[in-house]
C-alpha cells in the first residue's frame, strides 16, 4: 500500500440520492442554457396535437373519441425527439468517460439523467396535455385522466428511451435506428395509456389500465437504469 | 501502485499488444510512448478501466482498477466540458462527479493556476483548444488523487500551458502520487522520477 492511499483517512460515501442530484443539476442547466431546443420540443408537441382536428372532421364526439390517443402518440414522438441527445453529447464531448469512472454508481448517475430528460420532455407535455386536450372537446373528468396517465407513463418514456440512446451511442443514423428500436417497446405503454381513456368513456374503471401503468413504472424505474448502465459501458468500450 | 498484468489487446483483427506488463510506483511517472495509432489510448483506456482488455488484468494497489476508480483522475482526449455551461460550472460539476467537493475558493485558486481567471464567466464554447486543456489541467489540480492517467496531456498547449502541465505533474510526484501519461511528443517531467515505456 502506498503513502498516498492513505492520504484518504475515511471511504466516503458516494450515494446514490447525490449522483441522480448531480445528474439532474446539471443536465436540467445544460437544458435551460439551451433554452430554443427545449421549446421547440414543445412547439412540436402542441402543433402535432392541434394538427389532427384541422385534418379531420369537426364532429365532436369524433374528435373526443380520437381526443386521448392523439395526445398519446404525439408525447411518444416528444419523448423520442429528445432522446438522441440525452447520451449522444455527453458521449461526443468525454463527459461520458468521466461518469463511467466516477466513484458514484453508473446505474444512478444514468438514471439521473433520465429523470432530466423526464423533466424537461415528459413533465411539459403533463401540464400541456389537459390544455392542449380542449381542442378535442374533451370533459373534464377525461382531460383528468389522460393527464393522470400521462404521468405515470412518461417516466417509462424517459426510462425506456434512455436505454435505447444508449445502444445507439456511436452508430451512424443513429436517431431513426434509435425510433426503430424503441417504439415497438413503447407500444404497451400506449395502448394502455390511452386505454385508460377509453376504459372510462365505456363506463369501466380506469384503475386496471392505470395499475397496469404504474407496474410499468416500478419495473423500468429498477431494471432500466441498470440496463443503461450496461449500454454506456459497452459504448465506451 | 498500478500494475498490469499480461495485457492483450486488439482493434478490430490488429494484434495492439500482447502479453504487455508494466508496474508504476507511488512518486513515479511513466511516460507511454509511440507512433500514431499503436495502441496508446487503448492502454490509458484500459489502464482506466473504461475498456476491457482481452487478456490480461490491471490492479491498483493490488485491487482491480475500476473498483479503484475514487483513486484514480483519468484526462481523455476531449475534456469533458459543457458548452452551454461556463468555465467554472464545468469546473465545479467535474470535480463533484468525481466525489470531491470544491469550494468556490479554490476552484477560482485553480482557474488561476491555470491562467484562465479572466474566462471565469466564459461559456465552454468560447474557448480555444488550448484553454480547454487548461481546464483539464485546473481539474487535475483539484483531484489530488493517488493516480493520474493522462492521454496526449500536451496536445494543444502553449509553451506556458505545457510548464503549467509540468509544474501539476511534479507536484503530484512528490506528493507521492503516480502518473501515467501517454504521448507521441517529448514531455518535460522530472527526469528523476520518470520512466518510458514504448510501445511498438
Amino acid at each position: 500500500m502506498s503513502t498516498a492511499v492513505a492520504t484518504v483517512p475515511t471511504e466516503p460515501d458516494y450515494g446514490v440520492l447525490a449522483a441522480v442530484r448531480w445528474a439532474v443539476a446539471r443536465d436540467l442547466r445544460v437544458a435551460l442554457r439551451s433554452r430554443a431546443e427545449l421549446g421547440v420540443q414543445l412547439l412540436f408537441y402542441v402543433i402535432v396535437v392541434s394538427v389532427f382536428p384541422l385534418a379531420s372532421s369537426p364532429d365532436r364526439a369524433l374528435l373526443a373519441a380520437m381526443g386521448p390517443g392523439v395526445l398519446w402518440v404525439a408525447s411518444l414522438l416528444a419523448s423520442l425527439l429528445a432522446l438522441p441527445r440525452l447520451f449522444a453529447s455527453d458521449f461526443g464531448d468525454g463527459t461520458l468517460e468521466q461518469i463511467a469512472l466516477s466513484p458514484y454508481p453508473l446505474p444512478a448517475l444514468v438514471a439521473g439523467k433520465a429523470l432530466a430528460h423526464w423533466l424537461t420532455t415528459g413533465l411539459p407535455v403533463v401540464v400541456l396535455a389537459p390544455i392542449l386536450g380542449v381542442q378535442y372537446a374533451l370533459d373534464a373528468q377525461v382531460l383528468a385522466i389522460v393527464a393522470a396517465s400521462l404521468l405515470i407513463g412518461t417516466p417509462i418514456l424517459s426510462l425506456l428511451g434512455g436505454i435505447g440512446a444508449a445502444l445507439t451511442l456511436g452508430t451512424r443514423g443513429g436517431g431513426s435506428l434509435l425510433a426503430l428500436l424503441i417504439l415497438p417497446l413503447y407500444v404497451p405503454v400506449l395502448i394502455f395509456g390511452a386505454g385508460s381513456a377509453d376504459a372510462w368513456r365505456a363506463g369501466l374503471s380506469v384503475a386496471p389500465n392505470l395499475s397496469l401503468l404504474g407496474a410499468g413504472l416500478l419495473i423500468t424505474l429498477v431494471g432500466a437504469p441498470f440496463a443503461m448502465a450496461a449500454a454506456v459501458r459497452i459504448a465506451l468500450d | 501502485m498500478l500494475e498490469a498484468i499480461d495485457l492483450t489487446a486488439r482493434r478490430g483483427s490488429a494484434v495492439l499488444f500482447t502479453r504487455l506488463r508494466l508496474r508504476v510506483d507511488a512518486g513515479r511517472a511513466l511516460l507511454i510512448t509511440g507512433r500514431n495509432g499503436s495502441g496508446k489510448t487503448t492502454l490509458l483506456r484500459i489502464l482506466a478501466g473504461l475498456t476491457q482488455p482481452e487478456e490480461g488484468r490491471v490492479t491498483i494497489n493490488g485491487e482491480p482498477a475500476y473498483a479503484m476508480r475514487a483513486h484514480m483522475a483519468f484526462a481523455g482526449h476531449a475534456a469533458a466540458l459543457k458548452d452551454e455551461l461556463t468555465v467554472e460550472e464545468n469546473l465545479r460539476a467535474l470535480v463533484e462527479l468525481s466525489g470531491e467537493t470544491a469550494t468556490v475558493e479554490a476552484v477560482r485558486a485553480a482557474l488561476v493556476g491555470v491562467e484562465l481567471s479572466q474566462q471565469r464567466e466564459l461559456p465552454a464554447r468560447a474557448l480555444s483548444a488550448g484553454q480547454r486543456r487548461r481546464v483539464g489541467l485546473a481539474r487535475l489540480a483539484l483531484l489530488p488523487r493517488a493516480l493520474w492517467l493522462l492521454d496526449e496531456p500536451a496536445t494543444a498547449l502553449d509553451t506556458a500551458g505545457l510548464r503549467v502541465l509540468a509544474d501539476l505533474v511534479a507536484q503530484r510526484l512528490r506528493a507521492g502520487g503516480a502518473v501515467v501519461a501517454a504521448t507521441h511528443q517529448p514531455l518535460d517531467l522530472l527526469a528523476d522520477r520518470t520512466d518510458s515505456y514504448a510501445l511498438q
